[in-house]
């Protein structure tokens, strides 16, 4: 009873039904449709196709939106974020899976306006870079919210959907107990890894009797999840012997792992093919800033898909703006990335990384209305964003004079918050 | 006979044909040339005009502009692997030291000079970074040559000043705030001026002059020899330095200018140009309320703006020039005016348009070659030419 009350609701609640037609539409996992159509009802996808292969349902109202010979494509996934400030672990341990970054967000920094301005519907948000494993992150959908609870995607057990942060290479190396070297970095992760493994077996041979069961313990509960597969490891690394290490660390103890930033990725592309392994690629105007980022290419995205790896783009929200997120894979075509592995890097590729390849990242039938609404050519810097679509609802419109500021910045629409950018002052401060 | 002569006399040319020859000076050219000779560009017009010699170097692309100038960079002083032995652009030991020159820093070899080169990028105007109340003195150069002296243009351009957040010091040191730079400033600009008088005096009475470096960079600044380059984001910054250009009658060039939208009256009325900071700068602290539209907005309002590349203390460690051009051209300020503000514009407000800038005869053969719209994203840079010369063929 409760439950039908409950849907009940839900649907007095939802949206009115919409039809997006008069533009193309690139539903990423088919082909283009030049004069297409898409149908959205209850937040879901009904209907895709010619715009007039469209049969209107009868007795249904709903909302028209004529795309004015633009593009709608799926809404795009950013799989590495850092909007809503600081979080994860602090400064007393190197390995803090027990730390949520989801306790850390502001959901009313304005860069969360600003990432639907850019065409964002979900993301994927992460503690830093400045430890081995700074804590776990957390996949939202840029709903309208007031807590960060409206935002967070569940899992199907009703779980706070999200990875494990973690990070090799000069951002986590501090004075102890942090690591000072690669080595004693990679050596304190398999430790970690071993205790967590030992965790488990103390659990299943306690089987039912919890007097034998060890404590509970936060941290190693999470590292179980990550050995069990029900969570993935969001890897931050640059280098291609730490590519390598990471590589070397996910087969001996089996966890799934996704690749953030490899700059060096284009060095080592068909190792990491081999491993299976998917890559989420940071785009930056020029080699360096970092001396483990000296290679950093254009290149990356074109090699690591040449040698068949499954690659996304990232913004590192604050390293990258999100209204600008497009030009991320832009720049992978400008170093001869083909442009369907382009559309699906920030869109399905990005979904099926964060676990969520059945529910967005495409326009396909049954799929979450998660769309966005563009003047022309997705790659093209002329291109504006007119409109973003989560579960069907509008979540930017860029004819609102409000939503508008957040898409061109201006007076209001600041942010006194100090940026994630790790290890700025570090870096910079000569100090290494 | 005569032609024979001619011939034999003629510097070798080089004649680069394009699709689009943007001039900026003057409108596009369609399948168009430009002609060089000796590093300058001789002859430039339409294809049609114009039959190539066998001694010719011929170049083709299909988009062929005045290679681009930096209004304002770090880049040469800031150096890729971002550790003390490659960072020379900021110098913490006193908060003002217009001793400091550029040309003493800038390293001609380090690889993201050439970097932004392989962008387009042939002029910068770089030296100390914001970040200190007053860092260094600029200099304007070219972006190839061995030495700093092969690259030079102009080796004390303007001296660098920093108002707001940028250059306020913790844990009791000074400038601790905007008040105190304001103070320090003006007393330092005052003793310029007492120093200059003593100078003059001391002339009449024949005595040595004791010559004080510090002083000299900002008695400069007084004669109305250099600008002073005012990095102001803030609203409160702005009048600020617009407060000591009117209390000193000193030029002043602003750089930065986030706020600068909410005082477009009090520019324009200035005549101050405005270097706008990068479109793709992060928004936070004093550039929180920065703006994609700003250039657009001073543009429209008739102040003199160009666009730069500034400064990062992490990544990306120097931006490109033409990619946040890209940006001000998406948003209002298009591709025409946009070309201009990192060509001719920014020459303009350097005061080296003489030579740079704009693809006219006389001036230095400084030419990007493209292979579409520059300012897409999917667009390469085809080529570069420094005074005639071929310095990138590096497809960008």
């Amino acid at each position: 009873m409760l439950v039908i009350a409950l849907s009940a609701a839900i649907a007095a609640s939802s949206p009115a039904a919409t039809l997006f037609t008069n533009g193309k539409v690139i539903p990423v996992t088919g082909p283009e449709i030049d004069d297409g159509h898409v149908f959205v009802e209850n937040g879901r996808i009904v209907s895709v196709g010619e715009a007039d292969a469209f049969a209107a349902p009868k007795a249904m109202e709903y909302d028209v939106i004529d795309l004015q010979g633009g593009v709608l494509m799926p809404g795009l996934i950013c799989t590495h974020s850092h909007i809503g400030g600081w979080g994860g672990g602090d400064g007393t341990a190197p390995i803090q899976p027990e730390t949520r970054i989801l306790d850390a967000i502001d959901v009313q920094d304005p860069g969360f306006r600003r990432a639907v301005a850019g065409g964002l519907t979900t993301l994927n948000i992460m503690p830093g870079s400045g430890h081995l494993c700074s804590g776990q992150t957390v996949y939202v959908k840029l709903r309208e919210a007031d807590t960060i609870d409206d935002q967070v995607i569940r899992t199907a057990s009703g779980g706070i959907a999200g990875g494990l942060k973690m990070a090799n290479g000069t951002n986590p190396q501090r004075n102890p107990p942090f690591p000072g070297t690669r080595g004693k970095a990679a050596a304190l992760v398999r430790q970690q890894f071993i205790a967590a493994q030992e965790y488990m077996d103390r659990i299943e041979r306690a089987g039912d009797d919890m007097d034998k069961r060890p404590d509970r313990d936060l941290g190693l509960e999470i590292m179980a999840e990550v050995l069990r597969g029900e969570r993935v490891v969001h890897h931050h690394t640059h280098r291609h012997d730490d590519i390598m290490t990471v590589l070397r660390l996910a087969k001996e103890f089996g966890f799934r792992v996704v690749l953030h930033h490899v700059s060096d990725g284009w060095k080592v592309a068909d190792e990491i093919a081999a491993a299976g392994v998917p890559c989420s690629i940071i785009v930056v105007d020029s080699p360096g800033g970092k001396q483990e980022a000296i290679d950093i290419d254009f290149k990356t995205g074109r090699v690591l898909a040449e040698a068949g790896v499954s690659i996304a783009y990232h913004t590192d929200d604050w390293i990258t703006d999100s209204r600008y997120f497009l030009r991320s894979p832009a720049m992978g075509i400008r170093a001869g990335l083909d442009r369907t592995t382009a559309l699906r890097s920030v869109t399905i590729n990005a979904a099926e990384m964060l676990d969520l390849g059945d529910r967005t990242g495409s326009i396909e039938i049954g799929k979450d209305a998660d769309l966005v609404w563009l003047s022309g050519d997705p790659f093209s810097v002329y291109t504006t964003v007119h409109g973003t679509w989560v579960e069907g609802d509008r979540v930017f419109d860029r004819t609102d004079q409000e939503d508008l500021l957040f898409a061109q910045g201006g007076w209001g629409a600041g942010n006194a918050e100090r940026p994630y950018m790790c290890c700025e002052e570090h870096q910079s401060g000569g100090n290494q | 006979m005569l032609s024979f002569v001619i011939a034999a006399l003629a510097a070798p040319s080089t004649v680069i044909y394009a699709d689009r020859v943007y001039p900026v000076s003057s409108p596009m050219i369609a399948d168009g040339f430009v002609r060089i000779e000796e590093g300058r560009i001789v002859e430039i017009g339409s294809a049609d005009a114009y039959r190539s010699s066998d001694e010719d170097i011929v170049l083709r692309c299909t988009v062929l502009t005045p290679g681009l100038v930096d209004a304002r960079a770090t880049v040469g002083l800031t150096g890729q692997y971002n550790i003390d032995h490659d960072q020379d652009m900021l110098e913490h030991s006193n908060p003002i030291q217009p001793e400091l020159r550029a040309i003493d820093a800038y390293n001609t070899q380090e690889r993201l000079v050439e970097w932004v080169r392989e962008f387009g990028t042939t002029t910068v105007h770089t030296g100390h970074a914001p970040g200190e109340l007053v860092s260094g003195r600029t200099m304007i150069c070219k972006t190839n040559g061995t030495t700093v002296e092969d690259a030079i243009i102009r080796s004390d351009a303007m001296v660098a000043c920093t108002l707001g957040e940028g250059a306020l010091k913790k844990d009791g040191k000074s400038p601790g705030t905007r008040s105190k730079s304001m103070a320090l400033l003006r007393q330092k600009f005052i003793d310029a001026r007492e120093y200059a008088d003593k100078l003059d005096r001391d002339e009449e009475d024949k005595e040595p002059k004791k010559r004080d470096l510090q002083l000299e960079a900002l008695v400069n600044v007084l004669n109305g020899e250099m600008p002073l380059l005012v990095h102001a984001n803030r609203t409160h910054d702005i009048m600020n330095a617009l407060r000591l250009r009117e209390e000193f009658e000193i030029d002043i060039v602003l750089d930065g200018g986030a706020e600068a939208y909410r005082l477009i009256d009090e520019i324009r009325e200035s005549g101050v140009p405005v270097i706008v900071h990068p479109q793709m700068i992060r928004m936070y602290g004093e550039m929180e309320n920065a703006a994609f539209t700003t250039a657009s907005l001073l543009s429209d309002a008739g102040i003199p703006i160009a666009i730069q590349t500034g400064y990062e203390s992490y990544v990306p460690k120097v931006r490109v020039l033409v990619f946040e051009a890209s940006q001000a051209a998406a948003h209002g300020l298009g591709f025409d005016r946009a070309l201009q503000a990192c060509t001719l514009d920014a020459a303009r407000l350097l005061n080296i348009d003489d030579r740079v800038g704009s693809l006219d005869i006389g001036k230095d053969a400084d030419l990007a070659m493209w292979d579409g719209d520059p300012f897409e994203w999917t667009t390469h840079c085809t080529g570069v030419l420094i005074d005639g010369e071929h310095v990138s063929t590096t497809v960008r």
